[in-house]
C-alpha cells in the first residue's frame, strides 16, 4: 500500500525523505543540539511541574505583560538563530579566497543570508519591538490593559507561528535562496521551484496577521484608553513613538500582505503579476514590497528613539528639552517614510527627476532625525548623568548613529548610490543604523524596564560586559564593510578572488566574534541577575527614580496594573507625583474588572502552522482540515460571551496592602 | 564652489589613503569620468554632512562627561527642558544643510542620468564634436555576461573591451531574472532587467584591467559572474576586435539559446559573427523559435487586444529563459534538498514543432522590428550576417 | 473627558493623583473595527494599483471589451446596492428593539449577498470556459483577484451575517450583539464603497475608457 505512489503523494504531497537534510552535518548537529535542548527543557517543565501554570498563566494569558515578555523571549531566541546564521556568513567570506570555496556552498550560503535578513527584521526586531510596547505602553498610560486584550493574544501567538514556520524550513526542506525581500522572477516559480521561498511566504504572511491586529490593537489603546488628564502632549514619547509606529504597521503591513499573496498567486495559481511571460511587471513587486519595507524601517527605529527619550531624561535626572519638538519630529519621519521607498532602486533607471525627487525626499528626514539627535544631546546638557547600563547604550548610539545616518544621506544622493548599491557600504550602513540605533535601543530598553517586569534588576557588571562587547565588536564588523564597499565589493557573495580583500573580511568576523560575546554576556546576565535576584530585588517600583507612569506601581506589576487609575497632570506624570508629594491610597480598594485568560489564540496558532505546512508542502488535505478546524474554532470563540471576571475587592486590598509592607521595609 | 571642489579632491581622499594604504579603493580612485564625478560627490556630501556630524559627536562626548554624576562642579538644572533660540537652531542647521546637499542632488542626478549622452570626456575635455560612440549591447545571462558590438558585428562573453576616451553607450538587458552591470571602475551600475532596456553612457580615461561583475543577486551562480574590463587604446582596440574575429565562432539563435542555460565560471568567449537582432530577440524574450516577441504583445495590447480566440498565443508568451522546464515537469517541483531543478544536459530539441508566427494576427502589419525565422522547425541558418 | 487641569493646584489644594472611582474609557471597539477596515482598504488599494499597471497587459489576449458583461454587472451591482439598504432596514430595527425584524432584514441581506457572489461565481466560470481565466494574462491575473478578493469578503461577510443571526437569535439585542451588528455593518457598507470602485474602474473604465 505505501508504494502506491499517488497515495504517497496525497498524504505526503510533494515532502518525501529527500527534504529532510541528514546529509548535511551542520544541519544535522544544530538539529541535535535543538533536540537536546528542546527534551530538556520540556523534562525540567515537567519536573518542577509547571504545565499547568505554563498553560494557566502564560500561554493562554492575555495580560498584556506576559504577552510583552514572551514577546521578548521570541525575540531573544530568534536572535540566537538570526546571529547563528549571521557567524556562518562572516565564517565562509573570511576563508573562501583564493579557489577555495569555504565551507557553505552557494545553495546553502544563500538560504542562510536570506534567512538571516528574515529573521532579523521579522522574527527578531518586530518581536523585540512589539513586546516592548505591549508591556510599556498600558502602564505608561496608567490602563489597565490593551484594548482588545484576547486580540493581543492572538497576535502574538500568530507571530510566533510565523517564527516556526520559519524555523521548520531549517529541518524539513529548504529556505529561499533569493534575498530577504525575494523579488521576482527569482523567487517566481519558474526560478525557485523548491518549497523554499513558500516558508518564507507563509511564514511572513502568517506573522503578518499577527503584527497587522498587533498594531491595530495598539493604536485603540493608545488613542482610548489613556489615563484621564493625558492629553495628546502629555503622552510620555515612548508611547508616542509608539503610536506613530502603530500607524506605520497598519499603513503598511496591508501593503506586504497583499504583495505576498499575489506572488503566492503566481507561485500557486500560475497568474502572471510579476513573471516575465504574459504581460507580468516583476518591477512592480519591487516597487510595492519597498512601500511596505522603506516604512518598515521607521517601524523599528522610532520605539527605539522612544526608549531613548526615556532613558536620557530618567539618567540625566532632567526634563527631556523639546518634547513638542520631539513629537512633531516623530509625526514628520512617520509621514515622510511613505514617500521615499523609490531609494532602495535608483538604479532601476527611473529618470532622473523621478530619482532626485526621492533622493531629496530621503534626505529632508535627516532634518527631524536631526533635531532629535539635538533634542537628546540638550537633555544631558546641565544633566546630571548616572551611567546605568541603559544610559551606556545609549550614548554609544548617539556616537554610533550619526555616522549611520550619514552614510544614509550619502546613498540617498543618487549618483554616489550608483557605485555605492547593493555594495558592502549598504551593508554597513544598515547594519550601522539597526544595531547602532535599534539594538541598542532595544537593549537599553530591556535593561531599563525589567525590574519592571520581574521585580529585581539586571546584573550591571555583566550588562556593562554586553555593552562594550556589542559596541567594539560593531565596530569591528562593520568599519572594514565600509571599506570593502568602497573597494567595490557587492553583497550575498560567497567567494572572492581577490586575495586583498581577504584582511577585511578576517576583521569582520573578529567583530562578529566580539558581538557573540556581547550576546553570550547577555545571557550570562540573565542568569547571574535571576542567581542574584534577592540583592538586586526592587521594592520601590521605581528603581531608576524616574518619571512615567509605569513607575508608579509595583515591581512586578499587579495583574491590574494601578489599583486606582493615576490622574496625570503632567508630562513627566510620575515625577510631577513625586516632586508635589502624592499620596498613595491605601484604602477604599474596589473590585476589578479584567478580561479573562482563552486557549483560543494558541490553537489557532497552531492550526495556522499546520495550515502552512500543508501549503508550502501541497499536503492538500491538511491545508484544508486545519483552514477549517480555524474557522471553526474562531466562530465558536465568538460564541462565548463569558469573557471577563472581577477581581474582588479584598483581593485588590490584600495585593496593595503588601506592597505597602514592602515599601514600608525599605525605608 | 570649484575651489572647493578641488580642495575636497585634493585633500578629502588622504586620511583614508594614508589609513589604507595599499588595499584598492576602486571607487574612491576610479578611472572614468562619471564614475570619478560619483566619487567626487561623495566627497563633498561626506564633508557637507560631517560639518554638522562632527560637532554632534563631539559635543555627545563632551556632554556625557562634563555633566557625570560625579562632577558636582557642573550646572545641574533638572527644569530647564525649552530654549526657542536653541530650537530654531536644532532645526535649521540640518536644514541648511539638506537644503545644500538637495541642490547637490538635483543637480548631479540629472548631469550623472546614466541615460544622458556624455558631453565631456572628463574634466578637461568636451566630446569632440564627430565622434561616434561605441555602442555595447549587454545581455546579462544565468550566470555569464554577454556583450554585443553591433557596430563591429561581434560578441562575447564576459570580456569586454573599450578605446579610451571614447563615450560608450551601453544598451543592457537580462535573460531570466534581474541583475546589475557594474564596473566601479568605469562608471555607477544599472539594472539589468528581462524583457526590458536600461542604458548607461560611460567612457573610461585610462588604459588598464578592470572588475566587472553583476551587483544585483541572481542565484546560485551569482558570486562568479564576473568579467573584465580592458580599457585600451585605439590600436589595442582595433586590434582585441580583430583578435575576437579571428578566433571566433558564429553566435546564432541555436548558439545562443545553448549559452543561455545557466553555467557558472564560464571561460572568456569570442563570437566572430552574430546573427542578424538577436539582441533585439533577447531583449524581446523571442530567440525560442515559435515565442512572441514582447514588442508584438506590447503591440498587439495597445490596439485593443486579440479577442477571444487568441488561445494560442499564451504558449507563445511563456518564456523559459532557464531552460528550467526542458527536463519535463517533474523537475520542476523537485523538493528542497537543494539540487537545481534545471538541467544540464543538452535540450531535447528545440520546440521545432510550434507553430509559425501568425502574421495575420490583428494590429500586426507593419510594425517595425526583427523578423522570427518562418518555417517552423528550422532554427535560424547559421552564420547569417556581416 | 473631564478636565483634570491644575486649577486645583493654583487654589493652593493638592491635586488630584488618583481616580477613586472606577475609571471607565470609552469602547474602542468601533475604532479599532474603522482602523482594521483602513488596512483592508490597503489591500484593495494595492490591488487597484496592480489593476491600474497590469489593466492594459491583454498578453494579445481579450480585453475587457471582449469579456465584460455590463448588463450582467449592473444586475449584480444592484444586488450589493440592495444588501446595503436591507441592512440599513436591519439596523433600524435594531435601533427600535425589533428582534425579530433586525432577523429577517439580516436574512434579507444576506440572500442578496448571495445572489452577488452566485452571479459573480457564474461570471467568473464563463469567462474561465471561454479560455480568459487568471492565468491567461496580467490583465486577467489582476481581475480575478480584485473581484475575487472583493467576492471573498462578501462570502466572509455572508458567514458573519449568519453567525450573528444565531446569536441574535439566541441571546437577543443585548449590547455585545448590537456591538457585533454595527462592526458588520461598517463592514458590509465598506465592501458596497469597494464594489463602487471595482464598478466604475474595472468594469466601465476596462470597457468604455
Amino acid at each position: 500500500m505505501f508504494s502506491d505512489p499517488d497515495l504517497l503523494k496525497f498524504i505526503f504531497g510533494r515532502l518525501t525523505l529527500e527534504a529532510i537534510p541528514y546529509h548535511e552535518p551542520i544541519l544535522v548537529a544544530t538539529f541535535a543540539a535543538v533536540v537536546i535542548g528542546g527534551i530538556a527543557l520540556l523534562g525540567l517543565i515537567t519536573y518542577y511541574r509547571f504545565w499547568g501554570a505554563l498553560w494557566r498563566d502564560w500561554l493562554t494569558s492575555v495580560d498584556h505583560k506576559k504577552i510583552g515578555i514572551m514577546y521578548v523571549i521570541l525575540a531573544l531566541v530568534m536572535l540566537l538563530r538570526g546571529f547563528a546564521d549571521a557567524i556562518m556568513m562572516r565564517l565562509q567570506q573570511a576563508i573562501a579566497f583564493g579557489g577555495s570555496e569555504g565551507y557553505l556552498p552557494p545553495h546553502h550560503y544563500d538560504q542562510i543570508f536570506t534567512a538571516h535578513g528574515v529573521i532579523m527584521i521579522f522574527f527578531m526586531a518586530m518581536p523585540f519591538v512589539t513586546g516592548l510596547m505591549n508591556f510599556v505602553v498600558p502602564l505608561q498610560i496608567g490602563a489597565r490593559d490593551v484594548s482588545f486584550p484576547f486580540l493581543n493574544n492572538f497576535s502574538f501567538w500568530m507571530t510566533t507561528a510565523g517564527a516556526i514556520i520559519i524555523m521548520l524550513s531549517l529541518f524539513v526542506g529548504e529556505f529561499a535562496r533569493t534575498g530577504w525581500l525575494a523579488y521576482p522572477p527569482l523567487s517566481g516559480a519558474d526560478y525557485s521551484p523548491g518549497v523554499g521561498v513558500d516558508y518564507y511566504i507563509w511564514g511572513l504572511q502568517v506573522a503578518g496577521i499577527g503584527t497587522t491586529l498587533s498594531g491595530i490593537n495598539l493604536i485603540a489603546t493608545i488613542v482610548k484608553m489613556r489615563a484621564p488628564g493625558m492629553t495628546m502632549m502629555k503622552m510620555p514619547v515612548f508611547t508616542w513613538t509608539s503610536l506613530c509606529t502603530n500607524v506605520l504597521i497598519v499603513a503598511t503591513f496591508p501593503v506586504l500582505t497583499a504583495t505576498l499573496a499575489l506572488l503566492t498567486l503566481d507561485r500557486y495559481a500560475g497568474t502572471n503579476f510579476f513573471t516575465n511571460d504574459l504581460g507580468g511587471d516583476p518591477m512592480m513587486y519591487v516597487n510595492l514590497i519597498w512601500i511596505w519595507g522603506h516604512p518598515e524601517v521607521y517601524i523599528l527605529v522610532l520605539p527605539a528613539f522612544g526608549i531613548f527619550s526615556e532613558v536620557v531624561a530618567t539618567f540625566c535626572g532632567k526634563r527631556l528639552f523639546g518634547y513638542a519638538s520631539m513629537v512633531y519630529a516623530t509625526v514628520v519621519i512617520t509621514i515622510l517614510s511613505y514617500i521615499v521607498w523609490l531609494h532602495h532602486f535608483f538604479t532601476m533607471g527611473s529618470g532622473a527627476s523621478v530619482n532626485a525627487f526621492f533622493g531629496i525626499t530621503t534626505m529632508i528626514i535627516s532634518i527631524p532625525t536631526g533635531a532629535k539627535m539635538f533634542n537628546w544631546l540638550f537633555t544631558m546638557y546641565r544633566g546630571r548623568i548616572r551611567y546605568e547600563v541603559p544610559m551606556l547604550w545609549t550614548v554609544g548610539f548617539m556616537v554610533t548613529f550619526v555616522i549611520g545616518g550619514m552614510t544614509g544621506v550619502l546613498l540617498a544622493v543618487p549618483p554616489a548610490d550608483f557605485v555605492l548599491h547593493n555594495s558592502l557600504f549598504l551593508i554597513a550602513h544598515f547594519h550601522n543604523v539597526i544595531i547602532g540605533g535599534v539594538v541598542f535601543g532595544l537593549m537599553a530598553g530591556v535593561y531599563y524596564w525589567f525590574p519592571k517586569a520581574f521585580g529585581f534588576r539586571l546584573d550591571p557588571f555583566w550588562g556593562k560586559m554586553s555593552f562594550w562587547f556589542w559596541l567594539s565588536g560593531f565596530y569591528f564588523a562593520f568599519m572594514p564593510l565600509y571599506v570593502l564597499g568602497l573597494m567595490g565589493v557587492t553583497r550575498r557573495v560567497s567567494q572572492f578572488e581577490d586575495p586583498s580583500l581577504q584582511i577585511w573580511f578576517v576583521i569582520a568576523a573578529f567583530g562578529a566574534f566580539l558581538i557573540a560575546l556581547g550576546i553570550l554576556s547577555l545571557l550570562v546576565q540573565f542568569v547571574v541577575s535571576f542567581i542574584r535576584r534577592e540583592e538586586l530585588r526592587d521594592t520601590t517600583g521605581d528603581p531608576w527614580d524616574a518619571r512615567t507612569l509605569e513607575w508608579s506601581t509595583a515591581s512586578p506589576p499587579p495583574d491590574y496594573n494601578f489599583a486606582f487609575t493615576p490622574v496625570v497632570h503632567d508630562q513627566d506624570s510620575w515625577w510631577d507625583m513625586k516632586k508635589r508629594g502624592h499620596s498613595r491610597p491605601l484604602a477604599g480598594f474596589k473590585p476589578i474588572h479584567m478580561p479573562k485568560n482563552t486557549g483560543t489564540g494558541v490553537i489557532l496558532g497552531a492550526l495556522s502552522v499546520a495550515f502552512a505546512f500543508g501549503m508550502i508542502w501541497y499536503i492538500w488535505w491538511l491545508a484544508c482540515l486545519s483552514f477549517a478546524a480555524m474557522v471553526a474554532i474562531a466562530i465558536g470563540h465568538t460564541f462565548n460571551y463569558d469573557r471577563d471576571f472581577y477581581i474582588p475587592a479584598d483581593v485588590v486590598t490584600a495585593t496593595e496592602g503588601k506592597r505597602t509592607e514592602m515599601l514600608a521595609s525599605e525605608v | 564652489m570649484p575651489a572647493f571642489l578641488k580642495f575636497t579632491r585634493r585633500f578629502a581622499p588622504l586620511p583614508p589613503l594614508l589609513l589604507l594604504a595599499g588595499c584598492d579603493l576602486v571607487v574612491m580612485a576610479p578611472s572614468g569620468d562619471i564614475a570619478t564625478q560619483q566619487r567626487d560627490l561623495i566627497v563633498i556630501s561626506t564633508v557637507l554632512m560631517l560639518l554638522i556630524i562632527v560637532p554632534v559627536i563631539f559635543l555627545t562626548l563632551l556632554f556625557a562627561w562634563r555633566y557625570r554624576r560625579s562632577n558636582t562642579n557642573a550646572t545641574y538644572d533638572p527644569e530647564w527642558h525649552h530654549s526657542t533660540a536653541l530650537e530654531v537652531v536644532i532645526w535649521s542647521a540640518p536644514l541648511a544643510i539638506i537644503i545644500a546637499l538637495g541642490a547637490v542632488t538635483w543637480i548631479s542626478t540629472h548631469k550623472l542620468d546614466p541615460y544622458r549622452p556624455l558631453d565631456r570626456l572628463d574634466a578637461t575635455r568636451s566630446v569632440p564634436a564627430d565622434t561616434k560612440p561605441l555602442t555595447v549591447e549587454v545581455v546579462a545571462l544565468d550566470w555569464k555576461w554577454l556583450f554585443f558590438y553591433p557596430d563591429q558585428g561581434i560578441a562575447t562573453v564576459n570580456e569586454l573591451a573599450a578605446p579610451v576616451d571614447v563615450p560608450i553607450s551601453f544598451k543592457i538587458t537580462a535573460s531570466s531574472v534581474m541583475n546589475s552591470f557594474y564596473i566601479p571602475a568605469l562608471a555607477g551600475q544599472i539594472y539589468a532587467m528581462p524583457g526590458m532596456q536600461t542604458k548607461l553612457h560611460a567612457v573610461i580615461n585610462k588604459p588598464g584591467e578592470y572588475e566587472g561583475f553583476s551587483a544585483n543577486f541572481s542565484g546560485d551562480g551569482f558570486s562568479h559572474m564576473r568579467f573584465k574590463f580592458h580599457g585600451v587604446d585605439r590600436q589595442g582596440f582595433d586590434a582585441w576586435v580583430a583578435r575576437v574575429k579571428s578566433q571566433g565562432t558564429a553566435l546564432n539563435r541555436d548558439a545562443y539559446l545553448k549559452l543561455e542555460k545557466p553555467s557558472e565560471r564560464e571561460p572568456v568567449r569570442y563570437f566572430a559573427t552574430v546573427e542578424a537582432g538577436l539582441y533585439d530577440a533577447i531583449l524581446n524574450m523571442c530567440v525560442t523559435a515559435g515565442k512572441m516577441c514582447m514588442h508584438e504583445m506590447m503591440h498587439i495590447d495597445a490596439l485593443g487586444g486579440a479577442g477571444k480566440e487568441s488561445v494560442e498565443n499564451r504558449k507563445r508568451l511563456e518564456y523559459d529563459n532557464r531552460h528550467a522546464l526542458e527536463e519535463g515537469a517533474g523537475a520542476a517541483t523537485f523538493p528542497a534538498t537543494g539540487t537545481p531543478a534545471r538541467s544540464q544536459e543538452e535540450p531535447q530539441g528545440t520546440n521545432g514543432a510550434n507553430e509559425p508566427m501568425q502574421h495575420d494576427m490583428p494590429g500586426m502589419g507593419g510594425h517595425e522590428g526583427h523578423s522570427i525565422p518562418e518555417g517552423g522547425g528550422d532554427p535560424a541558418p547559421p552564420q547569417l550576417n556581416h | 473627558m473631564t478636565d483634570f487641569t491644575d486649577h486645583s493646584v493654583r487654589e493652593g489644594q493638592a491635586p488630584t493623583f488618583y481616580l477613586k472611582e472606577e475609571h471607565h474609557p470609552e469602547g474602542s471597539t468601533m475604532l479599532g473595527f474603522w482602523l482594521y477596515l483602513m488596512s483592508d482598504c490597503l489591500i484593495f488599494a494595492v490591488l487597484f494599483a496592480t489593476h491600474g499597471v497590469l489593466g492594459r497587459n491583454y498578453a494579445a489576449g481579450p480585453s475587457p471589451a471582449d469579456l465584460f458583461d455590463l448588463p450582467l454587472v449592473a444586475v449584480n451591482t444592484s444586488m450589493l446596492l440592495f444588501s446595503s439598504i436591507t441592512y440599513g432596514l436591519a439596523m433600524l430595527e435594531m435601533e427600535k428593539a425589533n428582534r425579530n425584524s433586525t432577523l429577517a432584514w439580516m436574512a434579507v441581506t444576506a440572500l442578496f449577498g448571495i445572489a452577488f457572489v452566485g452571479l459573480e461565481l457564474y461570471e467568473f466560470a464563463h469567462m474561465i470556459h471561454e479560455g480568459a481565466g487568471p492565468q491567461r494574462s496580467a490583465f486577467l491575473s489582476s481581475f480575478f483577484t480584485l473581484v475575487g478578493t472583493h467576492g471573498l469578503h462578501v462570502t466572509s461577510g455572508i458567514v458573519w451575517m449568519f453567525v450573528l443571526m444565531a446569536q441574535v437569535a439566541k441571546h437577543g439585542l443585548i449590547v455585545e450583539n448590537k456591538r457585533r451588528l454595527m462592526c458588520l455593518s461598517m463592514f458590509w457598507h465598506f465592501l458596497d464603497v469597494v464594489w463602487i470602485g471595482v464598478f466604475s474602474f474595472v468594469y466601465l473604465m476596462g470597457v468604455l475608457g
